[in-house]
């Protein structure tokens, strides 16, 4: 086995049992690591299902600052005996396997090309405290303890955490701190600590925040000025809504009256909540609302309603695993062409694709303005990966000059002064005026309506009159596609002939590619996708090279899809890079891909 | 029904005391067929809003989708209209009371709108107390499919197709109340000495306020067997007052006195029975209420008239403790926490 010495890069996997109280001791050996300074990237795979389950948590770290998902674990810290077995094998040659050795292990449990570092995590629990509701709990800080020792975590940053976490149950704190001594102690004289493999104190992380994509999402709509929230629960989404109910109710509270500045619903179904969202819009607030999947699936008919009557909506798509129920723990960015085209007939969508959490707080804003702005929906599609794990991103950053863009909606002042027609292309690019309910005593009310209507709102169905109405929205599509925000282009060498394509949580992983392909000497240029519709940067990329690989996390190659409809581009040119098992995806798997179909 | 509807009126009509004319609260030419049920409960909610002299532009006007939710067309052409989707209505209204609490909201719908595909809905709307007048025009069968029963047709009725209902019948107004709604009603579309003053309170009632319209679909659903029909209604309803129907045949007007019932001969040569409550009915006992919402149907009467109310409830935004100010006036100074928060939000990710 192995011993040579590896600093700041390593991916440390903790196995536990799902509602066991894991979760925050998993957190504060994340958090130590990112308080070192080191770059961190720490996953949840969790099961759906409340207790009882396998969960695993996996923190990778790296000094060269890559937060996509690396496969391989260098660390096991095993607490399941339930998937014990498989964990085991899990993990990588010369790699460490932490158990709680209380109990004996299994004689089919050893490898010969793994270090075995047993801790007895109950048994120390049991000498040292006496209630055993304590055990299940303390257990895990011990770990985390002993984990500190043998990667060499500071432990006043291990004690300042536990203080952090115990703020408003103090009594606690002793015995974590004590829980975590005993760890850090026993793996100390049990063990050479710390490990060839282990953490140096670093001063990479500079001012970067690490915090969860909803959490982001939830900010942001709480200074794009979001007043009214509807949703109903579903994994991954549900704490976007939290959060912006957590957030609103620190900011948004008059502190006079204790009267709210903002109002949250949870609806009976999605349908309910994308309902009130349009009805809320038409009256002039912001709304949105939060959802998964299945979620879009129900709001499609209301989205085609937005799309058709021009009423503004932000949807926040925190993509799982589908189709149907799919495995709605684990991640996907699998609803492109659902949210796209969501809803019967000619309809599609503006879409905007963060990749960080910092993107999902900017993009939230942007979400709200481009929807009041071109009068329709705009779903944000985020993914569970980027929704339910902490990231490290640059700090949220907010312009105070900014103002909301509220669109063409026409005052009573204006209505004085000018004739009023909803759906007159009054400016040549396709958006009309509207007017907000209960704004003039005589003029600007119109009646809004799935129906087909002429330019002043009347209904009709007469076959040109509708036509009419579809190429304006065309047209107002074609509007959006020069106020989206445009790709990320970086041309690392204008002559290279491969390009590649990436959006979302795919970004980690996909840039991480480019260095593993540099190292061979293959030079790619990077195109990542940040909205669509596409603006005409998009299709200029594609035609500069020779092969563009398409790399997402679905089956079906859904966004190569989306570019061939919309860019009408040969197939043959678009390559596939596919990874759906619900993991997030790794550089290591688009590599391979890539180095499969390069001609 | 006319299909011209002539701009021209008399200069000096009567105006209310904001100074409108009672055209001004009407709304298209209607375009529902002629002797239409839910054309006179339009011609009933002009009036009501006429008379309480509401501003056109301060009341919204929402619907489903269905022949009596095209009927906001049909009335108060100055107010906004919002004609959803169908059975969603209720959210839509739910979302707009939640950004305007100011407004005046008036929700029409149907029996299919509210009882099959907006059932769900309905009753959350009702649930969550919003401040509104929501009026099912109810007539037992799918108008726009052609006929087909819908989830309130009673049992038994024979549709125009001559099958036999084999389902019971929601009975929308005692189901608002179990709900909890804070006003319940029910009335005949051709009543409309009930009907104007039921609607009149629906819309100055604090919170949820259900008118149940028996509204005969003259059409697909006014045959011989059907309990939904205009002779139906008539002979079942227990003493109407004035019944103003206006199909192609004739008008038929009724009037009878609070605490009888009366037969009504309907077109189709059928009859309805109606019992218009009495004087003495206690509206506030919903116990009581309720037994006698099911007495009546034992009998096979149609009891009409304000059957429940209670102003103690809560609505929505009393509920949700917002802010006086409706929502949708509120500017980027009340609501961005601006910059100096977010540094101190940033430090606690870190």
């Amino acid at each position: 086995m192995s011993n040579e010495i590896l600093i700041n890069d390593l991916v440390v996997r903790f196995a536990n049992v799902n509602g066991t109280g894991s979760a925050s001791a998993n957190n504060m050996f994340a958090k130590s690591v990112f308080r070192m300074g080191i770059p961190v990237s720490p996953k949840n795979i969790f099961p759906s299902n409340i207790q009882g389950l396998p969960t695993w948590y996996e923190v990778r770290v790296s000094e060269k600052g890559y937060l996509g998902r690396r496969e391989g674990v260098d660390i096991m810290v095993a607490i399941n005996a339930q998937s014990m077995a498989k964990d085991v094998q899990e993990v990588k040659s010369g790699g460490y396997l932490i158990y709680d050795s209380t109990k004996l292990l299994a004689e089919e449990l050893f490898r010969e090309d793994i270090h075995y570092i047993g801790i007895p995590m109950i048994q120390l629990c049991m000498d040292h405290y006496p209630e055993s509701s304590q055990h299940m709990l303390l257990k895990n800080v011990i770990y985390v303890g002993a984990l500190a020792a043998l990667v060499n975590i500071e432990v006043e940053i291990l004690e300042q955490l536990i203080k952090e976490q115990f703020k408003k149950k103090e009594k606690l704190i002793p015995g974590n701190i004590q829980a975590l001594h005993l760890g850090i102690k026993y793996a100390s004289e049990h063990f050479v600590c710390p490990l060839p493999l282990h953490l140096e104190k670093r001063d990479l992380v500079g001012d970067r925040i690490l915090v969860e994509g909803n959490n982001a999402c939830g900010l942001g709509a709480l200074f794009a000025g979001a007043t009214v929230g509807s949703w109903y629960p579903i994994t991954p989404s549900t704490s976007v809504m939290n959060a912006f109910e957590k957030w609103c109710n620190k900011y948004r509270v008059d502190p006079d009256t204790g009267k709210k500045n903002f109002a949250i619903v949870q609806a009976e179904d999605e349908l309910a909540a994308i309902g009130m969202v349009l009805g809320a819009t038409w009256n002039g607030a912001r709304a949105f609302t939060a959802t998964s999947g299945p979620g879009v699936s129900l709001m499609s008919e209301f989205l085609g309603l937005s799309y058709f009557a021009e009423i503004p909506a932000v949807l926040i798509d925190v993509q799982r695993s589908g189709p149907s129920t799919g495995m709605p723990t684990r991640t996907q960015q699998s609803d492109v062409l659902a949210a796209a085209f969501a809803s019967h007939g000619d309809t599609k969508h503006i879409l905007l694709f963060p990749a960080n959490p910092t993107e999902c707080f900017d993009f939230t804003v942007i979400a709200f303005d481009l929807a009041e702005r071109f009068q329709t929906a705009v779903i944000m599609l985020t993914d569970l990966d980027l929704g339910m794990n902490d990231h490290l991103c640059k700090p949220f950053a907010w312009d105070e000059e900014k103002k909301y863009d509220r669109g063409k909606v026409l005052s009573a002042k204006d209505l004085d002064e000018m004739s009023f027609g909803r759906y007159l292309d009054v400016d040549g690019d396709g958006i009309p005026y509207r007017t907000i309910p209960g704004t003039h005593p005589t003029k600007g009310s119109f009646f809004t309506r799935g129906s087909s209507r002429d330019e002043y709102a009347k209904y009709t169905e007469d076959g040109d009159v509708y036509a009419k109405n579809m190429d304006r929205l065309v047209k107002k599509w074609n509007t959006a596609k020069t106020q989206v925000p445009a790709p990320e282009i970086t041309i690392h060498n204008p002559n290279a002939k491969i390009g590649i394509i990436y959006f979302g949580t795919s970004s980690y992983a996909a840039q991480e590619t480019v260095d593993l392909l540099k190292e061979k000497n293959i030079l790619v240029n990077e195109m990542r996708m940040l909205s669509f519709p596409f603006s005409n940067e998009v299709k200029q990329f594609i035609d500069q090279h020779e092969q563009i690989f398409v790399i997402e996390q679905n089956r079906d190659a859904q966004f190569r899809s989306l570019l061939m409809i919309e860019l009408d581009i040969n197939p043959n040119k678009l390559l596939k890079v596919l990874q759906y098992n619900g993991m997030p995806i790794t550089a290591a798997f688009i590599y391979q891909s890539m180095m499969s179909q390069i001609k | 029904m006319t299909y011209v509807k002539p701009s021209f009126r008399h200069p000096k009509l009567p105006v209310n005391k904001i100074g409108f004319a009672r055209r001004e609260y009407e709304g298209a030419i209607s375009t529902l067929c002629a002797g239409c049920g839910h054309d006179s409960i339009s011609g009933a909610i002009v009036q009501a809003c006429f008379e309480m002299a509401i501003e056109p532009h301060r009341l919204a006007k929402l619907s489903g989708i269905g022949c009596s939710s095209k009927t906001p067309t049909y009335f108060l052409g100055n107010s906004h209209g919002f004609n959803s989707v169908h059975g969603r209505m209720p959210s839509v209204a739910t979302g707009a009371i939640l950004a305007n609490k100011d407004l005046i909201y008036l929700g029409v719908s149907g029996d299919g709108d509210s009882a099959s595909i907006g059932m769900g809905q309905f009753v959350h709307a009702i649930r969550r107390n919003l401040n509104m007048l929501y009026i099912v025009m109810n007539n037992g069968c799918y108008g726009l499919t052609k006929g087909q029963d819908s989830a309130t047709a009673d049992e038994g009725s024979i549709n125009k197709s001559g099958a036999e209902n084999m389902f019971q019948g929601i009975d929308l107004v005692s189901l608002s109340i179990e709900l909890g709604a804070t006003f319940a009603a029910r009335s005949f579309s051709g009543d409309k000495h009930q009907l104007i003053p039921l609607i009149k309170a629906g819309l100055s009632h604090p919170g949820f306020a259900f008118i149940d319209v028996i509204s005969p679909c003259v059409t697909f659903n006014n045959n011989v067997g059907s309990t939904k029909s205009y002779d139906y209604t008539r002979e079942h309803m227990e003493a109407t007052s004035a019944i103003d129907l206006v199909p192609v045949k004739t008008e038929i007007t009724n009037s009878q006195e609070e605490g009888t019932t009366q037969q009504i001969q309907l077109h189709d040569e059928s009859y309805i029975q109606i019992h218009k409550l009495a004087s003495n009915w206690d509206p506030t006992d919903k116990l009581s209420t309720i037994t006698k919402i099911f007495e009546a149907k034992s009998r096979g009467e149609i009891p009409t008239g304000l059957m429940y109310f209670n102003t103690e409830s809560k609505d929505l935004h009393t509920v949700l403790n917002t802010t006086d100010t409706p929502l949708n006036l509120l500017q980027k100074e009340v609501l961005c926490p601006g910059n100096a928060k977010l540094s101190g939000i940033n430090a606690s990710f870190r």
